[in-house]
């Protein structure tokens, strides 16, 4: 077989045309570094509409303590906290403190909302990656499932049990969870993140790190994991079957729309096998929009931990938070709202550059 | 000869929206062993249909019949693809029969590199290693000519030029060197300078790999290219079958006959342009002109500080009352951004554009509307350029309404009317939605709404690229007489130089922002001047099978001396 | 002349086509059509639920006791009371059926109010651009990009102070669901706008000097709109689950305001601990199925709304005689049952499979 020995392609620039809204070469760390600013105007927003929100409804100390104290105890107690000056300053004073890490001090138990957030923060952050596991593993495969097999039973089976998922309330989802597994069946504890015993066995570790697997699995004890890890069970299934349902009409919509492209056909043309194709030529491309949309997912699983905490009494910064709303504690709830923008622009941010990692017109 | 493909009474239905449908209506046709059968025909031919079942790809509303028999690349085994189990299709396609997409861009999977989609159908047929692949993704990468492939086989698509992802399409359909190619309008997407690479291309691939191909295309120059034998479809009907060189001397259907002469044809519009030219009235070209260009420059601004792209680039151009001047170029020419800046679509950056004696470099759009009467624009894209959700007739009245010619769209109903009659559409088609009307109906309608004043300047931005061979020739026929009767100057932007060539006085040809060359049809096309027209006029095959090849020559006698 | 001569006269589209749902429903098939009509099916019981509460339920949604006495606290379902009585001593049945009431106030004021701001700035936004849209656009995404609950929290304690009275509660809840949602729409309007705004009929319009308000409200608006439906059916749902959440977790309507089921599900807690069920399950429930019928509604509108995602009926290779009409008008046949185009760059779909444009 000879070589075709064609003229080298005379069209070798890249087809100039329009302006291209990504281009080539070194436009990765562009990207990146633009993206990385970002951050900054959103936690910006959030926390100017957060302060200024909250303070239409008065300040906090006639907030928490109004009717207890006489107007003129009130009075004094605004000053020593600054509430009288204008509020324009007391802005100015906030943003320096945001900038300083320094998210206040909660009114009632006078501690600083940092504190707070290195207390509860791992409670939360344990029950969102738990939730992300089982969100992961039934919601992706399913939605793949579900585009493969598309308008077949299968696939209106699943579908409908995704809607069913995201339309049931997580708190009660938690309650029915509760009722059938732990009070009636007693497979699983009711409430909490341990049982006291465990509990006070890792309030007593010296090193301790807040993350209660973490915890027991270096306490070496396996009944202190089993414990914990039983805890985690109903509460994860609660809030990760709501994400689930999400994931799976992602990933069932955006492989739906890949598997009718062009390039899917024509890897088919070569032979690949309907299985491959799902696997590798129709969820890869589709995985970008569906990494992008899950890092907004953030927002909805940080709501969603609030609510099941609050269901399961799993003391994070969901629980805490209800507590400071029912105490009207509200330098405590602007602090933690707070501290959760900056997470959620964090983990946005995070998210983007994993998305655009995965698109290699970005990355080169 | 050995037969390697043969369709026997095919027949292809669907199920729309509309209710079903049928595509392919007993269809029988056969394929030699290194031979090229194209199969031509307009939209709704069935051709693509056609061309899909031979490797069992239709989607599942497809319902078929008859028998598509594909002998194995020995030749010793035929087997029926429609009745294929999807393991055993899977076995055939890539190794037996391949395809080369329409859009290359579309074709590679962007998030994997070219390597390893070549690879992935070499591993899917047999159990070779992966370093023996790669070697083999590197040397099929090689000779289909992409310069470099040691280093380009980890490239990722979207690092490729336009022509050099067909080359890598047409790479992966040969890796496996299967007895046939199936090619669905494998240039269309291409500009013509490339088109007439890629199928240099696939004609090494005929001759050299002793490959079958069958060539879907609307092209008649194409075809005259290319194929060995041609089969032309029709409304799901093959009409005429026959070689290629007795199609084009001696067409027996009716159809293949208006199909070839509704074909423009470079040289046809030059003998038309003089005759215009002598009739010109003397003192003609002393009036003002209506457009005018001074080293017209246009950039589009970078994203994020970047460096913007310059698509227009020191410009100079004229066009005086009543002239035609043809605007060709491939694409990134500027030739489309031209247009819009002359329309005030697009803002000028640089140099000085006049256009009814207005400055649009630095013009406000306040200044500028009330000259917009006098302007009138014909889209490319007929099925967007109406609002889907206005009747024909409300879109055409619009600019009488806005003007102020009418209150409304029921008061401006006897003007629309007569608008409609004067680009031959029925009345009643007024009252029609536009996506009740075909595509060249609704450019029809759309020339209607761009006469609707009676302007002095009409910008055409490729009017008829989206339209079938026959359609556009009529609609490039109702253009030439309502210029003649309405006596616009006119912009007509185009691709294509056959077209070009039918309508315009003056052609103006562009190259990357800058403009190569101007002259009548004559000094243009007769005797360019310019390398890059020269290489664009040879590129551009004619529908004639022995004049193309005499072209082709000429082609590659040009390529040598560069 | 081949395809313009074929195209047979298409009549004009009947009444029953046009409407949304209507059309929709003749349009569906098989599991489609099952989910569209058991969504609508659901969606009918909520809303008679809400028109004829006072009708239909057995008790006020305020109500202790009647002729024969209180109803007792927690009574487990009995003949007079099928439901059973919640802690506070009311009747589960009776607040469940008011509860969509409470329910659907807030989900018309939620919707109506976000609907006309957030697809007013939208248009604006995406029409003339400039520095306020990007200004919108980064205040917009920073809270959609926010927790909602958070938000609605946060909005609560400024319009009520976390309490009270049916309008004060309705209010509260809607007005802080508003809010969240104002981003939804803005998006979505704005996308579209944006896409719409480079369609060659806008830049028709513009070249033949329609003026902005013209091109906006004649050919923007009506185009650009045309997802909305699909929206407010989804964020109808989302009102509903954020009134819950709002009263699962302290800022509901007093029981002697209103009947809300969030509320009665926060008190309902400690119940479920104990195993009563009957005070949890009904009111939970009656969320579940609301929102699932407005889910389902809307997930089926979606998918017709979509080529790529409509299924259609399937047809014998003997039907179809009927090649001379095989000029689809609009396009090619290539394009029309495989469904259209792909994935283009930069676009993609978000949890509602609405396409978002980034």
């Amino acid at each position: 077989m000879s070589t075709l020995d064609t003229t080298p392609a005379t069209e070798d620039l890249p087809a100039a045309g329009r302006p291209k809204p990504k281009s080539q070469g070194g436009g990765f760390g562009r990207y990146l570094l633009i993206r990385f600013l970002l951050i900054f105007p959103t936690i910006f927003i959030l926390v100017t509409l957060v302060f200024f929100l909250m303070r239409t409804t008065g300040d906090p100390i006639t907030a928490a303590q109004g009717g207890r104290l006489g107007p003129e105890a009130l009075a004094e107690l605004r000053a020593a906290a600054g509430f009288d000056r204008p509020i324009f300053i007391q802005y100015v004073e906030y943003l320096g403190q945001i900038a300083t890490f320094n998210f206040g001090e909660t009114l009632t138990t006078n501690r600083p909302v940092f504190e707070v957030l290195a207390t509860y923060g791992p409670a939360t952050f344990e029950l969102v990656f738990y939730s992300l596991i089982v969100a992961f593993a039934v919601g992706i495969p399913l939605g793949l499932l579900t585009a493969y097999y598309r308008d077949k039973p299968q696939d209106a089976v699943f579908r409908v049990l995704a809607i069913y998922w995201y339309a049931v309330p997580v708190f009660f989802a938690g309650l029915i969870l509760k009722l059938i597994f732990s009070v009636w069946l007693k497979w699983f504890p009711v409430a909490g993140r341990a049982s006291v015993a465990t509990e006070l066995q890792i309030q007593a570790m010296p090193n301790k790190t807040g993350f209660y697997t973490i915890d027991a699995i270096m306490s070496g004890n396996p009944e202190v994991l089993m414990d914990v890890l039983s805890h985690a069970v109903l509460p994860a299934i609660a809030l990760g079957l709501l994400t689930a349902g999400i994931f799976l009409r992602l990933v069932r919509t955006n492989v739906i729309g890949t598997l009718a492209t062009d390039y899917v056909d024509a890897a088919r043309s070569r032979g690949v096998g309907e299985l491959r194709l799902l696997r590798k030529h129709a969820y890869r491309p589709a995985l970008i929009p569906i990494v992008t949309v899950i890092g907004l997912q953030i927002a909805l699983l940080l709501a969603g931990a609030i609510l099941t905490e609050t269901t399961f009494e799993w003391k994070g910064l969901g629980f805490i938070l209800v507590e400071f709303i029912e105490s009207r504690d509200y330098v405590a709830v602007q602090g933690i709202v707070v501290l959760l923008a900056v997470i959620v622009a964090v983990t946005n941010f995070i998210v983007d550059i994993i998305a655009a990692f995965i698109d290699p017109r970005v990355r080169y | 000869m050995s037969t390697v493909l043969d369709i026997k009474n095919l027949g292809v239905s669907f199920s729309t929206d509309a209710g079903a449908v049928k595509a392919v209506d007993d269809v029988s046709l056969s394929v030699e062993r290194g031979e090229v059968l194209a199969i031509v025909g307009e939209s709704g031919s069935g051709k693509t249909v056609t061309a899909k079942t031979i490797l069992g790809l239709l989607p599942e509303t497809a319902t078929t019949r008859g028998a598509v028999l594909l002998s194995d690349r020995d030749g010793e085994r035929a087997q029926d693809v429609i009745s294929l189990s999807k393991q055993q299709l899977r076995e055939i396609r890539g190794d037996d029969v391949a395809m080369v997409f329409q859009e290359p861009s579309t074709a590679l999977n962007p998030v994997y590199t070219v390597g390893w989609q070549i690879m992935e159908g070499l591993r899917a047929h047999s159990s070779m290693s992966k370093k023996d692949a790669r070697a083999k993704a590197i040397d099929i990468l090689r000779k289909v000519g992409i310069p470099d492939p040691e280093h380009r086989v980890d490239h990722y698509p979207h690092q490729f030029s336009g022509g050099q992802k067909q080359r890598v399409v047409i790479a992966m359909a040969l890796v496996l060197e299967p007895g046939l190619i199936v090619a669905d309008e494998p240039t269309t997407a291409l500009d013509v300078t490339v088109q007439a690479e890629i199928l240099d291309l696939l004609r090494r691939v005929r001759d050299e790999f002793g490959t079958a191909i069958v060539l879907i295309t609307h092209n008649m120059g194409v075809v005259a290219d290319l194929a060995d034998r041609v089969a032309v479809m029709y409304q799901g009907k093959v009409v005429e079958e026959a070689d290629v060189r007795s199609l084009f001397a001696a067409p027996k259907a009716d159809y293949t006959k208006a199909l070839l002469a509704a074909v423009p044809y470079v040289g046809h519009g030059t003998v038309r342009a003089a005759e215009r030219a002598a009739e010109r009235p003397e003192g003609w070209a002393q009036q003002p002109p209506v457009v005018e260009a001074r080293g017209l420059e246009i950039v589009y601004p970078g994203r994020f500080g970047r460096e913007g792209f310059r698509a227009v680039d020191g410009v100079d151009l004229v066009i005086r009352p009543g002239e035609v001047l043809g605007l060709v170029g491939e694409s990134g020419s500027g030739k489309t951004t031209i247009g819009r800046a002359i329309a005030g679509l697009t803002k000028v950056t640089g140099g000085s554009l006049k256009v009814l004696g207005a400055e649009m470099h630095g013009i406000r759009e306040r200044e500028f509307r009330p000259l917009r009467s006098r302007i009138g624009f014909v889209f490319q894209d007929p099925a967007s350029s109406f609002n889907p959700l206005l009747t024909i007739g409300e879109c055409v009245a619009e600019p009488l309404i806005i003007h102020g010619h009418a209150k409304d769209a029921a008061s401006a109903r006897t003007r629309v009317d007569e608008l409609l009659e004067a680009v031959q559409l029925p009345k009643a088609y007024g009252d029609r939605f536009p996506h009740e009307l075909s595509g060249g109906q609704r450019q029809r309608a759309s020339l209607a709404r761009a006469l609707a004043l009676g302007p002095e300047l009409l910008i055409a931005d490729e009017p008829t690229s989206a339209l079938d061979v026959s359609v556009q020739a009529r609609v490039l026929e109702l253009f030439g007489e309502l210029q003649l009767e309405f006596g616009f100057a006119s912009l007509f932007i185009s691709h294509d130089l056959a077209v070009v060539d039918l309508l315009a006085d003056r052609i103006a040809v562009l190259y990357r922002g800058r403009l190569v060359e101007e002259g009548t049809g004559v000094e243009v096309l007769g005797a360019p001047e310019d390398e890059y027209t020269q290489r664009l006029l040879a590129s551009l095959p004619v529908p004639d099978p022995i004049a193309q090849a005499e072209r082709r020559e000429e082609l590659r006698r040009l390529r040598e001396a560069v | 002349m081949t395809a313009a001569s074929v195209t047979p006269a298409a009549p004009k589209r009947r009444l029953r086509d046009r409407l949304p749902v209507i059309h929709h429903l003749r349009q569906s098939v098989g599991l489609q059509r099952g989910m569209l009509v058991a969504g609508l099916v659901l969606l009918a019981i909520f809303v008679i639920c809400a028109i004829f509460a006072p009708l239909l339920a057995p008790y006020g949604f305020a109500q202790r006791r009647d002729e024969a006495g209180s109803f007792g606290t927690q009574q487990p379902p009995s003949a007079e009371h099928w439901f059973g009585t919640t802690v506070g001593g009311y009747d589960v049945l009776s607040r469940v059926i008011f509860g969509a009431q409470t329910a659907i106030l807030v989900v018309i004021v939620a919707v109506i109010l976000s609907l006309f701001i957030g697809v007013a700035l939208g248009l604006y936004a995406g029409y003339f651009g400039g520095w306020l849209d990007r200004v919108m656009v980064v205040v917009f995404d920073a809270i959609y990009a926010f927790p909602s609950l958070l938000l609605a929290i946060v909005l609560s304690i400024v319009i009520s102070g976390g309490q009270s009275s049916l309008w004060g509660g309705v209010l509260a809840a809607g007005g802080s669901i508003v809010v969240v949602f104002i981003p939804q729409y803005f998006r979505v309007i704005r996308a579209e706008t944006v896409r719409i705004k480079a369609e060659p009929f806008v830049e028709s319009a513009k070249v033949l000097g329609a003026s902005n308000s013209r091109i906006v409200f004649k050919h923007v608006f009506r185009n650009a709109t045309r997802t909305l439906p699909l929206i407010i059916t989804l964020n109808s749902a989302e009102a509903i689950l954020t009134l819950a959440a709002l009263g699962f977790i302290g800022f509901g309507i007093e029981p002697t305001a209103a009947a809300d089921w969030g509320y009665d599900l926060n008190k309902a807690q400690s119940d479920v601990t104990s195993g009563i069920w009957w005070t949890a399950t009904f009111p939970g429930l009656a969320i579940v199925l609301a929102v699932l019928g407005i889910m389902l509604v809307g997930e089926s509108l979606n998918d017709l709304a979509d080529p790529r995602l409509r299924s259609r009926r399937r047809i014998a290779q003997a039907a179809g005689e009927v090649a001379q009409t095989s000029v689809v008008p609009g396009g090619t046949l290539a394009a029309g049952p495989g469904g259209l185009g792909g994935l283009e760059d930069g676009e993609s779909f978000d949890e509602h499979g609405i396409e978002v444009k980034r």
